[in-house]
């Protein structure tokens, strides 16, 4: 899995939730929660999408460490699924 | 017989635009069941029927704006017989009466469930349905025995257009800002609010959730607003005072607890669809009920009944990041709960200061209806059942 | 200049005779008598007794010299009186005209042209009324060709008798008399294409021969209730111009058709199964049909007008189809 598909894969759960958002305009270590306005149901969501779509696994522990974008592609480069 | 009318789907409503009809004359229906879809200042909202029957007859066409209260439908109940002009069923004219009674009921053949009934439908209208994509469940037929053609899903198209365009129109920010001003100035007016305020230690909850939580899949897990909303049932049904309604000049409690759950709309505004039922739901079904909410608010495709049975309103206004919120009541409720945000706090207990996770969690309540000494056994009920997750 | 239908139909003859010394008239009466709707009259004197033949009262022997006549490289235009006639040489139709292409093995054709008045409305009773055009229109390897207008009487016969197989064309009795204008060069049309003679999108009115005025008529008084009728001219019965109907009916998605023939298994029958067959998904409600009554044509004046398709029924049909089909 690249990079690139993970950076997809993190603007389609994103668009699914704010689908108004412009994902350009978010820096990488912007509060992804705070810049698009995403409340905690939405955010669960788009984990939920994310471990759907990529098979990433996401401890509920973790969810404090994946604030901003560079968080989410650096954590789940990290915890893919070896194909 | 009963007459299907145009709701009132919430205080301020006065008229709304009947956007389509999913049923015909002949379809049978059951309480609950979808039957039309209506365009409001908050959306278009998907209608219930409240009575198990056969709708006999439809009197408003899609794109009509009539206002709450027209009757829309004549439903006839079940058992009950078709209707025969009250004039003619009189003992002075049984002669009369019988030849206007048309042939026996009992020769007439039974509706058949909307379900597995094949749409009459011309083989054109079909193709043109499909080419347009209207849904032909949706369109009423006009031709012959109700078959549907071409211009009906002609009609249907164009409704479907002007009216998504009408309803459009009608969600958008000004629609639906001078629909909360409406709701919220007749309540700051009429309402004489009072506020009350309680913080509570929640070290034992979360990890009790955080323990759960390792146990679920991600799909599974719980957000602590499920426990909230839970514990405020539970509250309720200690202090039922504080669930139902002011109408009527009275105060009318609900034996129903049925959660209107605060969300907040992207394009701006909000609305509190209920949750009903909160107080028998368990913490999975509660979660998988709002996030079906949640989603179906934002899409729009939210039912009369989640638009007007509301007996109070929660909102969790944390994820913002505020402390407490001091909310107003949406009438004709008789209470609003607020949360804040979960912050570590310096907190005293038995004689020592600690760091504890704190919610701060307020009631807002309309004192025609209680009074301060029940909203504050309301709240202390709240912090005692959100302290104990197990027994949620 | 205005001519009637027999005028247009009698210069196509006498055309015919004048450029192809193959060609030659025979029949009952056609000769002295002029024929029996006087279509001939005058041919007799113009071109002499061996182009202009009359023949003993035996359909079935003098269609078969034709076919022989046609075999032996003649252009043979054999006039029968009415069509309820030409079942006495149905056999020499429909098993030797008909046949000799395909059992010669495309060595023998035909170009043979037959013919025939066809249709009611003039009290000639049971035995001369009757409209069997969509009855032969079932016999592959003949062509039926029913024209309707001025112009089709003076120019579908050139084009049947350049045809190298039988056509046989169709005369509906009650259009003799029609006038109208032609133009002085008029001369051969195809006798391959419907042709759609008023446009119209509520509506296709299919129909053919006498019908086609009365369907006229009718989409006339329909146009001033606000119903656009689309009239379609069918024009050759065999074979039919699926494509002309088919895409007025893809124009309209409503049929009506007017046929002056029994309904049980007439050309209207046809023209339906075709409908759904090519047309099903453009179709808004049932095909209609409006034909002569199933019993053999009446004697009495009224009764008669009864049976045959009218204006006033085709007007309340298409009202119908119209108002209630959308």
């Amino acid at each position: 899995m690249t990079e690139r598909d993970i950076r997809q894969a993190i603007a389609k759960a994103l668009g699914r939730v704010a689908p108004e958002a412009n994902l350009e305009e978010l820096s990488s270590d912007e509060n992804i929660r705070e810049a698009l306005d995403i409340d905690s149901f939405d955010y669960l969501n788009v984990l939920i999408a994310l471990n759907e779509e990529l098979g990433v696994e996401i401890p509920e522990k973790d969810y404090s460490r994946l604030a901003t974008l560079a968080d989410l592609v650096r954590y789940l480069s990290t915890h893919a699924p070896q194909q | 017989m009963g007459e299907f009318r145009m709701p009132s789907l919430g205080a301020d409503m006065e008229a709304g635009t009947l956007l389509l009809w999913k049923v015909q004359p002949g379809d049978r229906v059951k309480r609950g069941d979808i039957i039309a879809e209506v365009a409001t200042d908050k959306g278009d909202i998907e209608i219930e029927v409240f009575e198990d029957g056969v709708v006999e007859q439809i009197l408003v066409e899609p794109g009509s704006k009539v206002p709450v209260g027209t009757p829309l439908a004549v439903i006839r109940s079940d058992g009950e017989q078709v209707s025969v002009p009250a004039e003619s069923a009189g003992p002075a004219a049984p002669q009369r009466a019988l030849s206007e009674m048309g042939p026996p009921t009992e020769l007439q053949p039974p509706p058949r469930p909307a379900a597995d009934r094949r749409p009459r439908i011309s083989p054109a209208a079909r193709k043109l349905a499909s080419d347009l994509g209207v849904d032909i469940d949706t369109v009423r037929g006009t031709g012959p025995g109700g078959a549907v053609q071409r211009a009906d899903v002609e009609r249907a198209a164009e409704t479907k257009g002007a009216l998504r365009e009408v309803s459009e129109r009608a969600t958008d920010r000004t629609g639906m800002r001078r629909s909360i001003a409406a709701a919220m100035a007749r309540s700051n007016r009429e309402i004489p609010h009072y506020y009350l305020a309680t913080s509570i230690d929640l070290s034992a909850t979360l990890s009790w959730l955080e323990t759960e939580n390792e146990k679920r899949s991600i799909k599974e897990r719980l957000l602590p607003a499920i426990l909230m909303v839970k514990a405020v049932a539970k509250a309720l049904g200690a202090v039922p005072e504080l669930n139902g309604y002011w109408s009527e000049d009275r105060h009318q409690p609900q034996e129903s607890i049925h959660i209107g759950f605060a969300v907040s709309l992207r394009e701006g505004g909000l609305i509190a669809p209920a949750i009903h039922h909160a107080d028998r739901k368990s913490l999975d079904e509660l979660m998988e009920a709002m996030r079906g909410l949640i989603e179906r608010t934002r899409a729009g495709r939210l039912r009369s009944s989640e638009m007007t049975d509301a007996t109070i309103t929660v909102t969790n206004l944390g994820d913002l990041g505020v402390e407490a919120v001091y909310g107003v009541i949406n009438p004709p409720q008789l209470a609003l709960v607020g949360f804040g945000k979960i912050t570590d706090r310096p907190w005293a207990e038995n004689g020592a200061v600690g760091v504890r996770p704190v919610v701060t969690a307020t009631l807002a309540a309309d004192h025609r209806a209680t009074d301060g000494r029940q909203g504050a056994q309301f709240l202390e009920a709240l912090k005692r059942h959100l302290q104990e997750p197990a027994s949620l | 200049m205005e001519v009637t239908y027999r005028e247009a139909m009698r210069e196509a003859i006498r055309e015919a005779l004048q450029k192809d010394d193959r060609v030659f008239l025979m029949g009952e009466d056609v000769g002295r008598y002029g024929g029996c709707f006087a279509v001939s009259k005058g041919l007799l004197e113009e071109f002499g007794p061996e182009r202009i033949r009359d023949t003993p009262l035996s359909e079935a022997a003098f269609v078969g010299a034709g076919i022989g006549a046609a075999l032996g490289g003649m252009r043979p235009i054999v006039e029968i009186m009415t069509v309820n006639f030409s079942l006495l040489a149905l056999d020499q139709i429909v098993n030797n005209a008909a046949t000799y292409l395909h059992m010669s093995g495309g060595q023998f054709h035909v170009p043979l042209v037959i013919r025939m008045a066809t249709g009611g409305g003039k009290q000639l009773a049971a035995q001369h009324s009757h409209s069997l055009e969509g009855w032969y229109a079932h016999i592959p390897g003949i062509k039926i060709v029913t024209p309707a207008t001025i112009e089709d009487a003076r120019g579908m016969l050139a084009t049947a008798l350049a045809d190298p197989d039988p056509v046989l064309i169709f005369e509906n009795s009650t259009l003799y008399n029609r006038k109208g204008q032609l133009a002085p060069e008029a001369g051969a049309v195809d006798i391959e294409r419907a042709r759609v003679h008023r446009a119209g999108r509520d509506v296709s009115l299919l129909t053919y021969g006498a019908s086609l005025f009365k369907s006229l008529d009718a989409a006339a008084a329909l146009a001033e209730e606000g119903i656009e009728a689309e009239v379609i001219d069918l024009r050759t019965l065999r074979p039919l111009d699926d494509e002309t109907f088919i895409g007025s009916v893809t124009r309209t998605h409503r049929a009506v058709i007017v046929d002056e023939g029994w309904r049980s298994g007439s050309i209207s029958a046809e023209i339906s199964a075709r409908l759904m067959e090519k047309a099903f998904y453009e179709l808004d409600g049932p095909v209609e049909r409006i034909c002569s009554a199933e019993v053999p044509m009446p004697y009495a004046s009224h009764l008669e007008q009864a049976a045959l398709p009218n204006v006033e029924r085709i007007v309340s049909t298409v009202r119908n189809v119209v108002r209630t089909h959308g």
